[in-house]
């Protein structure tokens, strides 16, 4: 009896400790793939910051036949297209979140939920081929009329310009906001849903209408949620690569007027790779691989951070 | 209840996606199947009397060839490889593509058996391959076109400062007098020019620059001041496409444009191509002959290196692409060598015959031969 008692107890050990083992693995494993991918890279593009020095974040030129490695017009359009994807697809995405959680009958909900969730599982070389093909030549018109409205108005008229070609900043930034869109529309409506139903109830019974409702209790109550989810699809929208890479144009260049071509770094990384012969232009290239990579990293710290306080701050009131 | 819902939805979803799927997969594979009929079709035609001629034997080749690199002749390899298994159905060859740069460094790695480059390998870079000394083996050449999409226009000349022009953006209408001086008694339209231009590192770029670097760069007292190279300092204003189909598909769409295209996807695309002015001050139209006859006009180093633009002879069209294959002389795998030297072999013999349905200029016969003298050197 004692015997089987033990037995049993040192079995369930067994299961326990094989459990333990199997998660610390998975647990260092991640730390240690992202470890060497950051060990590589930095040791790969050491020889572009020791040739370069700061002045590859701050040289707007890129020249690899006179050896010239800039960085500074690919941050700018990394950077410009993200900030275009996330104004636009903030209002959208969180219209849909509110509308399938607190304005859809039910029977309307489902579909519109599985219709956003198809549009994350495009792959995104299909956005850019629908950009290259379809999007870009209609948008030329469009960015020409639009560009007609601001000529010769102070700041607005420099920010919409003349427009050239279909594929520009704004063309990118309107590709990456499609994409982006489904990520803060789900991680929103889930964190709108855990929003107390006596919170609205109590709204509602104190006289609110739906509006006063959703922007006093709701949003209120989600708002870091909300603040993390969007800067989830800014991460994404900053590293997306072929489909930012078939529609922005690849003219690297510095400039308000947003109907411009320009050039992003992971799209300049996936173009030049093939033909980087040197060690002098791979090693730039891994140098803007190196930049991209703290910059979606500090994104992703920033809202890992203001979801933390918000949840705190959230269990603090209540 | 809610779960099993939840659970048809999934599988409605699995299914929708898998339809889709397959209907990809049908498509792509309709694709294969007459890819493969037109190459068995070329095959029978072509390839039997020449492989007569060449007296090869292809049939005890046996195993399997891993290369990659140079996409300019892909199309060409591909269509080799496919009319190739039917005499030697137990070898199979891969060639992967992607990039000149990347069959260089993969050889250099021995990660592949052979590389294909359209360019030559620098001095500093010959001590980085791992398996010691390698030759080259010029395999076919084709001539970038000049596309442009002005309908009003049948016919364009252009000579090299023209085109430097328009590309550095000195020159941005096509009713500019430098046009009009390469085109007497041709109408031009007062139309802006959209000069189009690669996106990505390319040995197309190379060599379309490298042209403009001979014809009128600094040396030759032009105005050409943007050098050479897969990849150089486009003015802002120039359009970029991605790969030779992209810059093809800007000049298609946009009315006025021009671009740097290779001659299969000018074809491919309808463009009308204009005729450029050679060293010897003709204006030539970018044929297969006019590529052929630069070759015969090009300097060969002993490596069996040379550059074909900017060639002399009158037949000559300036602006061509020419391209190697390289491989290790030391193999350490007999049978792999005879492999490299079969698949070389057929490229150089039945191959050459090939090439000119698919848009590539076969070698003139002095080089052909060379080259495959150069094939003896893998493994021998």
């Amino acid at each position: 009896m004692a015997l089987a008692l033990d037995d049993l107890k040192s079995k369930k050990q067994i299961a326990d400790r094989t459990f333990r083992g199997m998660t610390i693995a998975g647990g260092v494993t991640i730390v240690l793939i992202l470890g060497l991918i950051a060990w590589t890279i930095a040791s790969k593009s050491s020889l572009a910051f020791r040739t370069e020095g700061l002045s590859f974040f701050t040289e707007r030129r890129w020249a690899p036949a006179s050896n010239v490695y800039g960085a500074l017009s690919f941050i700018f359009g990394t950077s410009v297209t993200a900030l275009i994807a996330v104004v636009l697809a903030v209002p959208v995405s969180l219209g849909i979140a509110l509308f399938t959680t607190q304005v859809a009958p039910s029977w309307l909900k489902r579909p519109i939920v599985a219709m956003t969730d198809l549009v994350a599982v495009v792959p995104s070389v299909v956005f850019g081929l629908w950009g290259i093909i379809f999007l870009a030549p209609k948008l030329v018109p469009v960015f020409t009329t639009v560009s007609g409205w601001f000529h010769g108005v102070p700041i607005l008229g420099r920010i919409f310009g003349p427009a050239s070609a279909g594929r520009t900043f704004m063309t990118a930034g309107l590709i990456l906001a499609i994409m982006i869109t489904p990520i803060i529309t789900s991680i929103s409506r889930e964190v709108i849903e855990t929003c107390p139903p006596t919170d609205r109830d109590g709204a509602l019974a104190l006289g609110a209408t739906r509006w006063e409702m959703i922007t006093g209790a709701v949003l209120t109550h989600s708002a870091g949620g909300i603040v993390g989810a969007v800067m989830l699809g800014l991460g994404r929208a900053m590293g997306e690569t072929i489909a930012a890479a078939l529609v922005i144009g690849s003219s690297p260049a510095i400039t308000a007027n947003l109907f411009s071509s320009g050039d992003s770094l992971p799209s300049v990384i996936a173009f030049e790779w093939g033909e980087a012969t040197s060690d002098a232009k791979r090693s730039a290239l891994i140098a803007m691989g190196l930049t991209l990579f703290v910059m979606t990293l500090i994104v992703n710290f920033a809202a890992t951070y203001v979801v933390n306080r918000a949840m705190k701050r959230m269990r603090g009131e209540s | 209840m809610n779960i099993s819902k939840k659970r048809m939805g999934a599988i409605a979803g699995v299914l929708a996606i898998s339809l889709i799927g397959a209907a990809c997969s049908s498509s792509s594979t309709t694709k294969t199947t007459t890819a493969g009929t037109t190459a068995a079709t070329t095959a029978e035609t072509g390839a039997p009397t020449t492989s007569a001629a060449a007296g090869a034997d292809y049939s005890k080749l046996e195993g399997s060839l891993i290369a990659s690199g140079a996409t300019f002749p892909k199309s060409f390899y591909d269509e080799a490889i496919a009319t190739l298994a039917d005499l030697a159905p137990k070898l199979t060859v891969e060639y992967g593509g992607g990039g000149s740069g990347k069959g260089r460094s993969d050889l250099q790695e021995q990660v592949v058996d052979f590389a294909g480059t359209d360019g030559v390998v620098k001095a500093e870079d010959i001590a980085k391959f791992k398996g010691g000394e390698f030759v080259y083996v010029p395999t076919v050449i084709a001539p970038i076109t000049l596309s442009y999409n002005l309908p009003s226009v049948k016919s364009l000349q252009l000579s090299p400062a023209t085109i430097a022009g328009i590309y550095q953006l000195t020159i941005t209408n096509w009713n500019d007098a430098a046009i009009a001086a390469d085109n007497p008694g041709v109408t031009l339209p007062d139309k802006a020019i959209v000069a189009a231009r690669r996106a990505d590192g390319s040995g197309t770029t190379e060599n379309f620059t490298k042209f403009l670097k001979a014809a009128v760069g600094p040396d030759a007292g032009g105005t050409w001041a943007l050098g050479s190279g897969s990849t150089v300092e486009w003015p802002a204003g120039t359009q970029a496409g991605d790969g030779n189909s992209g810059v093809a598909q800007i000049v298609s769409s946009t009315e006025g444009a021009i671009g740097y295209v290779d001659l299969s996807d000018a074809k491919a695309n309808q463009l009308a191509v204009a005729a450029v002015k050679n060293k010897a001050g003709k204006f030539v139209l970018p044929t297969l002959e006019g590529a052929s006859a630069a070759a015969e006009g090009a300097t060969i180093k002993d490596d069996l290196t040379y550059f074909l633009g900017w060639a002399d002879g009158d037949a000559a069209y300036p602006i061509a692409a020419q391209t190697w294959i390289i491989a290790y002389t030391k193999q350490a795998d007999p049978v792999k060598a005879a492999n490299i030297r079969g698949f070389l072999t057929y490229l150089l013999n039945e191959g050459q015959t090939l090439a000119p349905t698919i848009d590539y200029a076969p070698l003139p016969e002095s080089l052909r031969l060379k080259a495959i003298e150069n094939i003896a050197k893998i493994g021998g």
